[in-house]
């Protein structure tokens, strides 16, 4: 795969892991389209810009890690694994049957590119952390980034985590908060309110940066901004649109665990472009 | 050579002071040990290697689920991690943990829960861990140690951080009696037959095999040939040792500091009921939690001694008659 910082390029990429979103769980007839369509911006800056790694050689010791703690969000990782060249694209649309290696939640028995099998909202931050204080043991430039939903934040061990990373200064470690203020029940506001969210992650020591999470100059920066800071572990609020880049999705609560139809799905793709 | 003179049973030490010992001497072998705990390290004796190796100790917190999954990175990142706390604590707290971040991937992680069973005394219920190896054995590819004495537990604590594969290990706090020489060989999954017996056999684990060897020597007294088998691994059980001493003595008596519905017993009865079946009782910690009082005093109060278990070990003999 090319490595790439070109805007146009990863605007193009998105466009495609979009494309492969949509029609791989319409194939699935079921999946969380909201939630995979609202990170692609933030998977794509990482896989293709931000993030040493190297697909043909996945178990290389000095590699970046990603955890996609919001494991329901697997069709983004697997649209952007199967871009960069990680797996096969052609069977995709093999999502959630059996014996495929694109199982509902990421699965590393199925793919062992894959950092964490994840799917259990909550846990992903803490096994982050775990990844990078090994780095830091073996004085590897190895950072660990761990892509959180916002409604999984409501879970404890997030905030146990919070405590550990900024007590510990652990600096190589970038938690993203794919706040797109939807989850399965309805808006997060209605659910179980998460704000004032970023002073949240300031009071528990955390160096935060709030950030258009579909803008790729911006997740740039702040990736880099998040790289040059010592002493603090960082939290990105990427703040996004839930279902973004599909009109009837954005937004739309029915969108964070349901399917388009065939019609639907036709009509995302006309809107998502070639 | 009687019971009583094969085997002394001087006191020795606490099984969780041998594993923060094997830690340190595991920690000085290689760099690679790292250790969590979460603000028990002074009960769970990881301070010894955090005293030791600072830099590859991971204090946490009071916060078991967090420590679970940073010590799965750890282990996932090619580190022998161990994390450790009390097992009511490790087990309960972080079972999700567990269930998601280590035993579902195979991460091989080495828990270890101190502290179990009821023999902690004054603590009472709310740290005695009566459930902990039917936790642990219900997470699939998990190997699960039971050691019975200081001896066994130094062992296989060195022998579990080179298996491949996550491990659970469980230690209790209280000194117990010595069952092994210090030449004991050990192997993980292979029980150990301390007595030879005619009658019956006591399958037993952790502290309870001392008594079952208490038991035995009292019913030689009276004539009945009682013989021992420690099963300090409970996972993957030993369906040979088992096989063998139903067919041979036809009568089993398993003996537990652990709830009877889920234990060891159950494991035990599987592997006969599928080989040799015979008459069978258990002995153990019925559907209730103890309470506070001195170690002795509660393991006397819930039948743990080992006259207890001869009682049992009489009813299951007029059974097989």
């Amino acid at each position: 795969m090319n490595k790439t910082s070109d805007i146009g390029e990863l605007q193009a990429i998105a466009k495609r892991v979009r494309r492969h979103i949509v029609t791989m769980i319409a194939a699935a007839k079921s999946g969380h389209p909201g939630g995979s369509l609202s990170a692609v911006e933030t998977l794509v800056t990482l896989y293709f810009d931000v993030m040493r790694h190297d697909p043909a050689n996945p178990t290389w010791p000095e590699r970046d890690r990603f955890i996609l703690s919001k494991g329901h969000a697997a069709p983004v990782l697997y649209g952007v694994f199967a871009e960069a060249g990680y797996t096969p694209a052609d069977s995709l649309n093999t999502l959630r049957s059996i014996g495929s290696i694109y199982q509902g939640h990421p699965d590393r028995r199925f793919i062992p590119a894959l950092e964490a099998s994840t799917g259990s909202l909550g846990v992903g931050l803490s096994l982050g952390l775990g990844m990078a204080e090994a780095a830091r043991l073996d004085k590897s430039t190895t950072r660990v980034y761990v892509l959180l939903g916002d409604g999984e934040i409501q879970e404890g061990q997030i905030w146990e985590a919070a405590m550990y990373g900024a007590f510990h200064k652990v600096d190589n470690i970038v938690a993203i908060v794919d706040y797109n203020k939807i989850q399965l029940d309805g808006f997060v506001k209605d659910i179980m309110e998460l704000e004032p969210l970023a002073d949240k992650w300031r009071a528990s020591g955390w160096n935060t940066i709030e950030v258009d999470g579909h803008d790729f100059a911006a997740l740039q920066k702040a990736f880099a901004d998040a790289a040059a800071f010592k002493g603090k572990p960082t939290v990105l609020i990427a703040h996004t649109i839930k279902g973004k880049g599909v009109s009837f999705m954005e937004n739309n609560p029915k969108f964070h665990g349901v399917a388009p139809t065939k019609d639907e799905l036709e009509k995302a793709l006309q809107e998502i472009g070639a | 050579m009687s019971v009583k003179e094969k085997f002394e049973l001087k006191l020795g030490a606490a099984t969780r002071e041998a594993f923060g010992k094997a830690l340190v001497e595991l920690g000085k072998g290689d760099s690679n040990v790292v250790v969590c705990d979460a603000d028990l390290s002074k009960s769970t004796f990881t301070h010894l290697f955090a005293k030791e190796f600072p830099e590859r100790f991971f204090s946490c917190g009071i916060a078991e689920a967090n420590m679970v999954s940073i010590g799965a990175g750890l282990a996932s990142s090619g580190k022998i991690a161990f994390v450790a706390s009390f097992s009511a604590f490790v087990l309960n707290k972080g079972f999700e943990q567990l269930r998601v971040n280590v035993a579902y991937p195979q991460v091989p992680l080495k828990v270890v829960g101190t502290h179990s069973g009821i023999s902690i005394g004054e603590d009472g219920p709310s740290q005695m861990s009566v459930e902990d190896l039917s936790l642990a054995s219900s997470l699939a590819g998990f190997t699960v140690i039971s050691p019975a004495d200081e001896v066994a537990t130094f062992a296989l604590v060195k022998e579990a951080a080179y298996f491949d594969g996550p491990v659970f290990i469980r230690a209790g706090r209280i000194k117990v009696p010595l069952v092994y020489g210090p030449e004991q060989k050990f192997e993980i999954g292979k029980a150990i037959t301390l007595l030879e017996g005619k009658d019956l056999t006591f399958i037993s684990t952790g502290l309870m095999v001392a008594e079952c060897i208490r038991a035995a020597a009292i019913l030689e007294e009276e004539g009945i040939s009682a013989g021992v088998i420690d099963i300090h691994t409970i996972k993957p059980i030993d369906r040979d040792a088992i096989a063998n001493a139903a067919a041979s003595t036809g009568c089993i008596v398993v003996a537990e500091e652990h709830f009877t519905d889920c234990g060891l017993g159950v494991k035990v009865a599987q592997v006969v009921c599928e080989t040799n079946p015979c008459v069978m009782e258990f002995h153990g910690m019925g559907n209730y939690y103890a309470e506070s009082g001195t170690p002795e005093e509660v393991l006397t109060k819930y039948k743990m001694t080992g006259a207890d278990v001869a009682v049992t070990a009489r009813k299951a003999l007029a059974r097989k008659k």
